[in-house]
C-alpha cells in the first residue's frame, strides 16, 4: 500500500521506528570531503527525513551496517575471550537498488561460502531491512543496469521525497501497522504507487562471457602497474568488496588485556598475499587489477552463479588516478572480439 | 550469537623440540583429529594468528613445526613446556592416502615443505605393504637446516630416503645439490604407477614437478601442497583466493591438473 505525508508526519512515523530500529541512510558531512570545502556523503544515522540526501550518491556503501570497517572479534583477558553484545535494535538501511543487490554478494560469502555461516555477519544481517531510494537517472559511474542490478524487490519501504512531500510504499506487512496507527489521526492519503526503476545508463557494458587464464599476460594490465597508486579506495567503497584481516590489540593501561579485530582489507594493497616470511604473490598494480578485475567479473560468478560486480560505479568515482573498471571490462570484450592487441 | 568458528581453544605445550636454530616442533595436547596435510590457526591473544600445517598427530596430541619468521612466531618460540598456545581448525583437505595404495609413492619436499608430509611419511612408513614402493627426496639449503635428523634417520633404516643440502660444509658428507638432479636419476620402468607428493617454496615445485613430467609420471598423479596467506581458514576474508578456488577450503593439497591451472 501506498501513502503521501508531509515530512512532518512522515518524521512521526520515523520516530516511532526509531524505537525498534536503528535507522541508516545517505548524509552529507559538510566539509569533510576529500578536497576542502567539500562534503561528504556517506552512511550515516538519522533521525528526520530531512537529514538523508536523495540526490547524490554515497561515496561509501551501506555495507558497513553488517560489515563494520573495523569489528571487535572477541576481547580477551588472561584466562577468557568475551564476545562483545550486540544492540538488540533493528537496522533499517536506506539503500538504492544496485546497493541493496550488493548485499546479495555479501551474503555469498559470508552465509554461504565455506563450512560455517560468519557469526559477525549473520547476527547483523538478520536484523537489516531495506528502505529502497529510487534513481530518477543513474549517476556519474553508475552501470548497474549493465549487471542487471538496478531492480530489487527485497525491501520493506519505498520512500520518495518530493518537496515537502513524502511519498512512501509498504512491501512488508511488518510495517502496516506503523501507518495505519497514523492514519486515524492524520492527513495521510493513500496513493497509487510503484517503485522506478532506472533502465539505461550512460556508461554501458558488454560482459565477455568465458574470461580466463589466457588474458593474463595480456600487455594491458601494465597500464594499469604504473598508473594505479596501490591506494585500496576502490575496494573500501565497493559495496560487494568483503575482504578483511584480523588484527590483534592490547590496551596500553591494561596490557594483560586486549582484543581481536577485523578490518577491511584491499587486494589493491601491498602486502594483501604476503604471508610471515615476506613471502608475496601477485606484487604489481597490474596483477593486482587483474585479480579484483577478475574476481568481480569471473571468479565469483563461475563460485556463485552470478556476478560480483553491482555496476554502483564507486571504484570510479573514487580512484584518485581515474582509472575506470567498466573501461578495463570494455577493453578485455574488444580483446576477446579480436579488437585491441 | 551462533557457534563462533573464530574462537579458538586453549592447548598446552607438551613438549618442545629445536630443529634448527630457527624452526621448532611443539607437541600439543589436542584432541582434534586432522587429516594428513591440514592446518590450523594458531593464535597468541594480542599478537596475532598465523596458519601452520600439522606436521603430525596421535591420540590426544598434534605437533606443528614452526619456523620463526614473524610476529606471531617469534613470540611462539619464547613459550616453554607446559605454557598454553590457542588453535583452531583443521582446515583445508589432507593428502588422499588411499589414492596411493598399491602405487610407487615418491616424496619430495624442500625445506620447511617436509611438515606437512611428515605425518604421511609416518603413516606409510608404520604400513609399507600398503604402497609398492616408497622414497623420500627432502633437500635444505645448508646442514643447520635439515629438519627432523632423527626421523630422518629411522626411516632411512626402513625404506629409501635421500637427503640432500643445496650447499654443504666440511662436516657434511651426504648429497649436494638441488632435489631435481636426484629426480632426474629416478629410473620408473612404469611411471603411471608411480604417486608423487611435492611440497617446498614455489619455485623447488614448480621444477621439481616439471622432472616429474619428464620422466613420464602422469600429471593426475601428482599432488602438490600450496601456502598461502590465510586469516580465516572459514572461505571468508579472501586472502587466499586464486581463481574461484580457496586455498584455505579446496586445498591446499591440490592434484597437479587442477594446479597448474591456478594461477596468482
Ligand atoms: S567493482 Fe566498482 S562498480 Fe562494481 S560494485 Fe564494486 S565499486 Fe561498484
Ligand atoms: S582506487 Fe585507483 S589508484 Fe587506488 S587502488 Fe583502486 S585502481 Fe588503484
Ligand atoms: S583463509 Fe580466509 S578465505 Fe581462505
Amino acid at each position: 500500500m501506498g501513502y503521501q505525508m508531509s515530512t512532518v508526519e512522515f518524521n512521526n512515523v520515523i520516530s516511532k521506528l526509531l524505537l525498534d530500529y536503528r535507522i541508516l541512510a545517505p548524509v552529507c558531512l559538510e566539509g569533510k570531503g576529500t578536497f576542502s570545502g567539500t562534503d561528504l556523503v556517506t552512511y550515516g544515522d538519522i533521525e528526520r527525513i530531512q537529514d538523508v540526501v536523495f540526490d547524490r550518491k554515497t561515496v561509501y556503501s551501506a555495507k558497513e551496517a553488517v560489515f563494520p570497517p573495523s569489528e571487535t572479534m572477541f576481547y580477551f583477558t588472561e584466562e577468557e575471550f568475551k564476545q562483545p553484545s550486540v544492540d538488540q535494535k533493528g537496522i533499517l538501511v536506506f539503500a538504492r537498488p544496485c546497493d541493496i543487490n550488493a548485499f546479495k554478494r555479501l551474503d555469498a560469502i559470508y552465509l554461504e561460502s565455506g563450512p560455517y555461516p560468519d557469526p559477525y555477519y549473520l547476527q547483523l544481517r538478520e536484523k537489516l531491512k531495506f528502505v529502497l531510494m529510487e534513481c530518477d537517472h543513474g549517476f556519474k559511474n553508475c552501470f548497474c543496469a549493465s549487471m542487471g542490478t538496478n531492480e530489487t524487490s527485497d525491501f520493506s519501504l519505498l520512500v520518495r521525497s518530493e518537496g515537502d512531500q513524502i511519498f512512501c510504499l509498504i512491501n512488508d506487512t511488518g510495517f502496516e501497522d506503523l501507518i495505519s496507527e497514523s492514519l486515524a489521526s492524520n492527513s495521510i492519503r493513500k496513493v497509487d504507487l510503484q517503485p522506478g526503476f532506472v533502465q539505461r545508463n550512460k556508461t554501458r557494458l558488454q560482459i565477455p562471457d568465458k574470461l580466463d587464464n589466457s588474458l593474463f599476460s595480456h600487455p594491458l594490465w601494465q597500464e594499469y602497474a604504473s598508473r594505479c597508486t596501490g591506494c585500496g579506495r576502490c575496494n573500501f567503497s565497493c559495496p560487494t568488496c568483503s575482504c578483511f584481516t584480523m588484527q590483534d590489540l592490547f590496551y596500553r593501561d591494561n596490557p594483560s588485556c586486549g582484543e581481536r579485530r577485523r578490518v577491511w582489507a584491499s587486494c589493491m594493497i601491498e602486502g594483501y598475499t604476503e604471508m610471515a616470511g615476506g613471502q608475496e604473490v601477485r606484487k604489481t598494480q597490474g596483477e593486482r587489477m587483474r585479480f579484483k578485475v577478475m574476481h568481480k567479473f569471473s571468479d565469483f560468478k563461475k563460485r556463485f552463479g552470478f556476478h560480483m560486480c553491482v555496476g554502483c560505479g564507486r571504484c570510479d568515482d573514487v580512484c584518485p588516478e581515474y582509472i575506470s573498471l567498466p573501461r578495463c571490462v570494455q577493453k578485455l570484450q574488444e580483446i576477446k572480439n579480436g579488437g585491441v592487441r | 550469537m551462533a557457534q563462533n568458528p573464530y574462537l579458538p581453544h586453549k592447548v598446552k605445550i607438551l613438549e618442545i623440540k629445536r630443529q634448527t636454530k630457527i624452526d621448532y616442533t611443539f607437541k600439543l595436547e589436542s584432541s582434534i583429529k586432522p587429516d594428513n596435510g591440514q592446518f590450523v590457526e594458531v593464535s597468541l591473544p594480542k599478537i596475532g594468528e598465523c596458519p601452520i600445517s600439522v606436521s603430525d598427530f596421535g591420540d590426544g596430541w598434534i605437533e606443528m613445526t614452526i619456523r620463526r619468521v614473524g610476529k606471531v612466531t617469534n613470540v611462539l618460540h619464547d613459550l616453554k613446556e607446559g605454557d598454553h598456545m590457542f588453535i583452531r581448525g583443521p582446515y583445508g583437505n589432507g593428502f588422499p592416502l588411499q589414492k596411493y595404495k598399491d602405487k610407487h609413492l615418491v616424496i619430495a619436499a624442500g625445506g620447511t615443505g617436509l611438515a606437512p608430509v611428515k605425518s604421511v611419511v609416518n603413516y606409510f612408513n608404520d604400513r609399507l605393504d600398503l604402497v609398492k614402493q616408497l622414497n623420500l627426496l627432502t633437500g635444505f639449503k645448508s646442514p643447520e637446516d635439515v629438519l627432523f635428523k632423527d626421523e630422518l634417520e629411522a626411516w632411512s633404516k626402513d625404506f629409501n630416503v635421500t637427503v640432500t643440502v643445496d650447499q654443504g660444509n666440511k662436516d657434511w658428507t651426504g648429497n649436494v645439490g638441488l632435489i631435481t638432479g636426484y629426480v632426474k636419476v629416478m629410473d620408473f620402468p612404469n611411471p603411471e604407477e608411480v604417486e608423487v607428493i611435492v611440497v617446498g617454496p614455489p619455485m623447488m615445485m614448480k621444477f621439481t614437478v616439471q622432472e616429474f613430467l619428464k620422466l613420464g609420471v602422469p600429471e593426475e598423479n601428482i599432488t602438490v601442497s600450496f601456502e598461502r596467506k590465510m586469516c580465516c581458514g572459514l572461505g571468508k576474508c579472501g586472502h587466499c583466493k586464486i581463481d574461484d578456488t580457496y586455498v584455505c577450503l579446496e586445498g591446499p593439497v591440490f592434484n597437479y591438473t587442477k594446479a597448474k591451472e591456478l594461477i596468482d
